[in-house]
């Protein structure tokens, strides 16, 4: 029978893992995220979870060591954040170009300087084009649950993923948690067999130098593969419904039916959005919620027949890209270029170091886009000094 | 005792090494010994190159290239698969110098602290041969370099990473060239028989375009540099233990050391960078006859 239990996201993680039974763990400890990693040592040490787990020097070993085990063959994990996933950027790529389904949880994190271990999705968002699967969790469940089903869809179309987590809004916040039943989770999750295992009975050579008549197709087939992904995270996702008891979507639609307004965000923040979404309702508001669920691959089909002819949308993004916008808006622009009823997208940054993004904050921003007319690039929500500003006033009041 | 070669052949003729590359040959050697149930971990290096472009592939054993300053904690990834599946197979991390002196010595400090139980080889041609020779933290003092030039060749004396290895205290560790190949061998098969952890080789490999040497020199330069104590062949057991396993056999001079290599050009007829090679090549041999002698002392009691 499934355990009901209240843990913390990061908990909730190392149970993922757990559920999923990886089979070789290597990790290095980083704030906020290391409650997962000496959850896994525990449970790996009392026998509860049958893996190899190896306490590496360094983030950047952890993914290599995740990179040779899974080559071999072993189902493998990690979880880092900020800096860390910052480290592992090297070999983020070659899990991609090596074809391996790694699966990582990374707690965001601010990125230093200064110092900050405090929510803020820009660590995970500069590792976007790699060719990693990018799940964000919005709740303790998430936090395990995107473990199994990232297992599920990366070792059929050979390509890493990872789960995003709020650093402490989650990673830190205990919540109900169904753990699933074992044998559940194992009927949806069979052992990982792959193709190849650097088999000596077959010699051969992976990953080494390759000329301009061949690397250019495999990106390409990277590239496939990840579109390949879109299409089974829906059919995992629904089977994970069946299976487990919880249909997980790449986009989730909240109050979105007649909605003139939507407000789009991802990982834990969401629920005060959601909240904030229902007592606009309460006054009359027609306004909905949609939830970025899985950012790459990114939902393009999905995200526009939501959004084709809603009067105005806000973006929330917790991170941002210097030189141009928050990086979920860019996206969702992007998404939206052609569409003969696109809305207009006002993008606006929000909580960067994990300043609070209350419900408060949420409705000052649905009252900015109700009456603003021109939407801007980035509009930055709760800077001292600025009411919601673009960039430029708000350098105008510095000056 | 002299030990047979085996006849094995696990390397295939048609490699892209240069003519005369020692690397290539430490390669062939080790394999021999090491047999085919084997798997090597290769970093960024002349080995990067040497196995051929895909589809080709020299070995006749899996060969994972992976990222410069990964090859150890790739290796004890690998190493812990195999394990899990109940495989027996040795895994080497195969890396030159610039992979083991310099941007790889952290990943091989955390696998040899963590005792993984690999084979580490560092194929050792004293500078990033396979980017058009650069200094490494194992180029030798007064050596040119594209990096050292003629007018300020390498200033600092090549990093000792024996010692910094044998502080690890890991259970093996041992230096050998190509040109003694019977010493390598026996080398290889004390690895392997010390499975279970971290075993360590340091394979002087000559490099005939980055060292300036014609290629048919190039088996007697390792002569000459085991000769010289340049790079003397010892063995060190769990950090503490030196034995010498190969006395030098012929008088030989750093001078006569360095007449072969055009490296060495700059400062081979600078009587003060000479005295200063002299006095560490002196020094460092001194210090490993007395562990040497120490350890028999110890063995005896």
């Amino acid at each position: 029978m499934p355990e009901r239990l209240l843990l913390t996201g990061n908990h909730a993680a190392a149970y993922g893992a757990m559920l999923s039974r990886a089979e070789v763990i290597s990790a290095y400890p980083i704030t906020p995220q290391t409650m997962i990693v000496e959850l896994l040592s525990e449970l790996t040490a009392s026998g509860k979870l049958d893996a190899t787990f190896i306490t590496v020097e360094s983030e950047h070993s952890a993914m290599a060591a995740c990179v040779g085990a899974s080559a071999a063959g072993s189902r493998t994990y990690t979880a880092t954040s900020g800096q860390g996933l910052a480290l592992m950027h090297e070999m983020l790529h070659w899990a991609v170009g090596a074809r391996l389904p790694v699966v990582l949880t990374n707690v965001s994190r601010a990125m230093a300087p200064g110092w900050s271990i405090w929510s803020d999705q820009t660590d995970i968002l500069s590792q976007r084009d790699i060719g990693w699967m990018m799940l964000f969790a919005e709740s303790v469940q998430e936090a395990q649950d995107f473990v199994i089903w990232s297992y599920k869809v990366a070792e059929q179309v050979y390509l890493p993923a990872m789960v995003g987590m709020d650093a402490f809004i989650l990673s830190h916040t205990a919540e109900p948690l169904i753990v699933h039943d074992q044998s559940a989770v194992d009927a949806y999750l069979p052992k990982f067999q792959p193709i190849y295992d650097l088999d000596p009975a077959e010699p051969r050579a992976y990953g080494g130098l390759v000329n301009r008549d061949h690397y250019f197709e495999l990106r390409y087939k990277i590239f496939e593969a990840m579109e390949r992904a879109g299409r089974l995270l829906v059919e995992a996702g629904e089977e994970f419904g069946e299976t487990l008891g919880r249909r997980y979507t790449p986009l989730e639609e909240y109050l979105l039916d007649d909605a003139d307004y939507v407000i789009v965000s991802a990982g834990a923040l969401t629920s005060n959005v959601r909240q904030a979404v229902r007592e606009a309702r309460r006054n009359g508001i027609k306004v909905g919620l949609l939830r970025l669920v899985a950012f790459r691959p990114f939902p393009f089909a999905a995200m526009r027949r939501v959004l084709a002819g809603r009067k105005k949308v806000a973006v929330l993004d917790r991170n941002m890209g210097p030189g141009h916008s928050g990086i979920f808006a860019a996206e969702i622009r992007s998404a939206m270029y052609g569409m003969p009823d696109a809305p207009p997208i006002f993008g606006y940054v929000v909580g960067l170091g994990g300043r609070d993004v209350r419900v408060d904050t949420v409705a000052d921003v649905l009252y900015d886009l109700i009456t603003r007319e021109e939407p801007e690039l980035a509009l930055f929500v709760g800077v001292k000094g600025l009411a919601i500003g673009p960039v430029r006033t708000h350098l105008e009041v510095r000056r | 005792m002299r030990w047979a070669i085996p006849e094995l052949e696990l390397m295939d003729t048609g490699t892209l090494g240069c003519q005369g590359c020692g690397g290539a040959l430490s390669m062939r050697l080790v394999l021999k010994e090491v047999g085919d149930d084997a798997i090597a971990v290769v970093p960024a290096c002349c080995w990067s190159i040497i196995d051929g472009p895909w589809p080709l592939h020299a070995l006749k054993i899996p060969v994972f290239h992976t990222a410069f300053e990964t090859a150890a904690v790739v290796a004890a990834g690998i190493k812990a698969a195999k394990v899990r599946q109940g495989r027996d197979t040795t895994v080497i991390a195969w890396a030159g110098d610039g992979g083991t002196f310099d941007i790889g010595l952290q990943a091989l400090s955390g696998a040899a602290e963590r005792n993984e139980d690999i084979i580490y080889v560092c194929y050792d041609n004293e500078a990033y041969m396979n980017t058009g020779i650069q200094r490494s933290s194992s180029t030798p003092l007064g050596t040119w370099t594209t990096t050292t030039p003629d007018e300020n060749p390498e200033p600092h004396p090549k990093k000792d990473i024996m010692g910094i290895l044998a502080a690890h205290r890991i259970p093996y560790a041992a230096t050998a060239t190509g040109a003694h190949p019977e010493d390598l061998a026996r080398k290889v098969r004390t690895a392997l028989a010390a499975k279970g952890g971290m075993r360590f080789l340091h394979i002087l490999s000559t490099c005939p375009p980055g060292w300036k040497l014609p290629a048919e020199q190039s088996i007697e330069v390792m002569r000459r540099a085991v000769d010289s104590k340049v790079f003397p062949l010892f063995e060190v057991r769990d950090g503490r233990r030196y034995t010498i396993t190969h006395w030098p056999e012929r008088e030989t001079t750093i001078t006569e050391y360095m007449a072969l290599q055009g490296r060495f050009a700059p400062v081979r007829h600078d009587p003060a960078v000479l005295a200063r090679v002299q006095r560490d090549v002196d020094e460092r041999w001194a210090w490993l006859v007395e562990q040497h002698e120490r350890s028999l002392d110890t063995a005896a009691v």
